[in-house]
């Protein structure tokens, strides 16, 4: 029996969690943070790309110590078919900023480095340590953890469930649903090591200049999904993803796309002669502003990938995680300094302080597409990526057919596919969700 | 009773990685562990505390970052940790490791009283030297057992303890007098899960930081590179096997197929062919 009681439990180390807890810890709170990796990070994946922003609303100078990779110049998007890609690419200067706004990390790295800072600021950090269960007193109010090691309860005024998109806690204790196939994406990752200088050559690159290609298209064999390429120092991260209830219904397995989109002729020559050092799989959740379960109750609240808080289409996840768990830790703090209890009227302090912010409004802009995308993936990953493609090759090829005809040819093979009515709808739909 | 562990924070082994350009051991970013053969002398100590009472001291040398290991250890259940680490220590070989630790536990038992057990592991799976138990016994001259594989009795009022000890061509029982040192065979006990009070103390204690001077070790040419007259001539990382597998069809008979492959072996070691013909001759 633990007789002591901290303020606040944060359940997890990885950018919510860290961020919660180094918000409350760094304002006087007395703070546990329970990590069931071999150390913090240890267990964390993601493609991943930092938001700088985000981060400096935490820790404004991280970039002085923090384990960064590359700061971001250019962004490809490529959409591809079985042997070619119809790319759009920006590249700026301006990106070669003094405080450069977006970099690629390794997480492990990255968030061991988040997790020491959190310590730093007082922050008690157990590792290998899962917590099994939500203890609540009769009224229902969540009171502490119990964990898997001997020793029985630990009580906190306040719980914040920082556990990731599997939500076992959460969906245990009945506070969210247990995650729908249709509400994750199985994203599947490798990196690939190779030389510096046969990075900076290949992809153009100067110094700590880095670049994210991603890719969508008939890579995915009609599913929703996407591609991904970042390069890292010394490695470059490849990956590919798809919802897991496309999965279900299909026989394609995650590395097996992973496969094809490795052996693509527009990304076969970037990773030629690489090493794989690590293979690594995750999900991600999708489901976009229609699943976000119920965020707060009393004596805990969720952040982060548990509260289902990705935005699919900016493909920002790390940073809604990062903000939610200072909105966590910001109401608490405030709370505590009230004197008021966590009760679930009080800690809507938090869900108040995530719809005020671009957390929720992006969310809320993009509630449409998950489900549009899922619905026509058909057509948005293997009907156009295809269509453009013969447009392209149609437009660049010179045979003697006078231009007029090759308009007219590719237009008519827009309208045989989807005819006229479809188009139009395709393009109203997208239109409407976008907005 | 006051038992003594020392352990080794040794780079995690199974994820380590070699440089794929440069061919150097990849450290950064590499996790650390406690040696494993520690623990399972860490855990025994653990058991004879709980048996008897008393308090078990876990003691490293290494750099600042080795105190991880030491919270581990406290994690697991041990009372105090003591890390010994000083510039002076650097490039240490077995010899002056063994040196610097024995002046410290001597400096252990003055500030914390006798230890009756000191216990090593069996070898550290960065070294593999498995010369330190043993070393700090001799300096410390007190009886050594190493490859101990269960302790069977031990008797503080006596100061007694009979226990098991894997031998060549068998089990060796032996009966001791304390104080005596300890290197515990890896599987004799299963490593303990801390309580989460364990995990709560060792996040928050104070590791004992000691220089060369705070264990008041006299020689300091016996520490460090100093003292190590081991000298690494060349690293390297191991080459990949060229060597290709060979499959042999099978003969008409048992008796063929046999005599195929024997023919192979033989193909490629006639020393083997010749040694074994003399041999066979003989019968």
């Amino acid at each position: 029996m633990i007789e002591e009681k901290f303020d606040a439990i944060v359940i997890g180390a990885g950018m919510a969690g860290n961020a919660a807890a180094y918000t409350m810890a760094s304002r006087g709170l007395k703070v546990l943070q329970l990590e069931r990796g071999e150390y913090p990070g240890s267990k964390n994946v993601q493609g991943g790309i930092l938001y700088a922003d985000m981060l400096e609303k935490i820790i404004p100078n991280f970039r002085e110590e923090a384990p960064l990779e590359r700061h971001l110049v250019e962004q490809r998007f490529w959409m591809m078919t079985d042997r070619s890609h119809t790319g759009l690419q920006y590249r700026s200067d301006d990106f070669n900023e003094e405080s450069p706004n977006r970099y690629t990390i390794i997480r492990s790295q990255f968030d061991r480095w988040f997790n020491k800072e959190a310590q730093a600021k007082g922050t008690i950090v157990i590792a290998e340590t899962t917590v099994t269960q939500l203890v609540s007193d009769a009224y229902g109010k969540v009171i502490g953890v119990a964990t898997d090691r001997r020793g029985g309860t630990i009580f906190a005024d306040v719980v914040v469930i920082a556990e990731g998109v599997n939500g076992l806690l959460g969906s245990r204790a009945g506070l969210r649903e247990t995650p729908k196939a249709d509400h994750v994406a199985l994203a599947v990752k490798e990196m690939h090591f190779l030389p510096r200088e046969t990075i900076d050559a290949r992809f153009n690159l100067h110094g700590d200049e880095g670049v994210v290609i991603e890719a969508a298209g008939t890579i995915s064999k009609g599913m929703t999904g996407m591609g991904f390429i970042y390069t890292n120092k010394e490695s470059i991260s490849v990956g590919m993803g798809c919802l897991v209830s496309d999965f279900a219904g299909t026989t394609e397995t995650p590395y097996g796309l992973l496969e094809a989109f490795k052996k693509h002729p527009s990304v076969a020559p970037l990773l030629e002669g690489s090493e794989v050092k690590e293979y690594a799989a995750h999900l991600i959740p999708e489901g976009g502003y229609k699943t976000i379960p119920e965020l707060f109750g009393d004596g805990w609240v969720v952040v982060g990938d548990a509260a289902q808080l990705n935005n699919a289409i900016h493909r920002e996840g790390s940073n809604l995680a990062m903000t939610s768990g200072r909105f966590a830790g910001e109401a608490i703090f405030q709370l505590k300094t009230r004197r008021e209890p966590m009760t679930k009227q009080n800690l809507a302090l938090y869900k108040k302080l995530l719809d005020e912010s671009f957390v929720m409004k992006d969310l809320k802009k993009y509630k449409d597409m998950p489900a549009l995308l899922h619905t026509q993936a058909k057509n948005y990953f293997l009907a156009y990526p295809k269509l453009m493609s013969n447009a392209m090759e149609n437009f660049l090829r010179v045979d003697g057919t006078p231009k007029i005809d090759k308009e007219k040819a590719s237009i008519r093979a827009f309208v045989k596919e989807r005819n006229w009515t479809g188009l139009f709808g395709d393009a109203v739909r997208l239109a409407r969700a976008w907005r | 009773m006051k038992i003594l562990v020392c352990i080794k924070q040794v780079p995690d082994s199974a994820q380590i990685r070699v440089h794929p350009v440069t061919n150097t051991i990849m450290r950064q970013g590499v996790p650390t562990i406690i040696n494993p053969y520690d623990l399972f002398s860490l855990e025994e100590a653990l058991k004879i505390r709980d048996k008897f009472g008393g308090e078990v001291t876990v003691l490293t040398m290494g750099p600042p970052m080795a105190s991880e290991a030491l919270r581990k250890a406290l994690a697991i259940g041990a009372d105090r940790a003591i890390l010994l680490t000083d510039r002076s220590f650097a490039g240490s070989d077995t010899l002056a490791t063994t040196y610097a630790l024995s002046q410290a536990i001597r400096k252990i038992e003055k500030v914390y009283g006798d230890q009756d057990i000191v216990f090593a592991g069996k070898q550290t799976i960065d070294g593999d030297t498995a010369q330190v138990g043993p070393g700090v016994a001799k300096r410390l001259n007190i009886l050594q057992l190493t490859y101990v594989s269960k302790i069977e009795s031990c008797d503080p009022e006596k100061r007694e303890i009979i226990l098991e000890r894997r031998a060549e061509g068998g089990v060796q029982v032996l009966k001791t007098k304390l104080p005596c040192l300890i290197t515990m065979l890896e599987g004799s006990n299963e490593v303990r899960r801390g309580t989460i009070d364990d995990s709560l103390r060792a996040a928050r204690a104070q590791i004992v930081t000691w220089s060369a001077k705070d264990a008041e070790i006299a020689d300091l040419t016996k520490c460090g590179l100093k003292g190590s007259p081991t000298i690494v001539k060349k690293v390297f990382a191991p080459t990949p096997r060229t060597d290709r597998a060979k499959l042999i069809e099978p003969g008409k008979t048992a008796g063929d197929t046999a005599e195929a492959m024997i023919g192979a072996i033989f193909a490629r070691s006639a020393s083997l062919e010749e040694d074994m013909t003399k041999l066979a001759s003989g019968f």
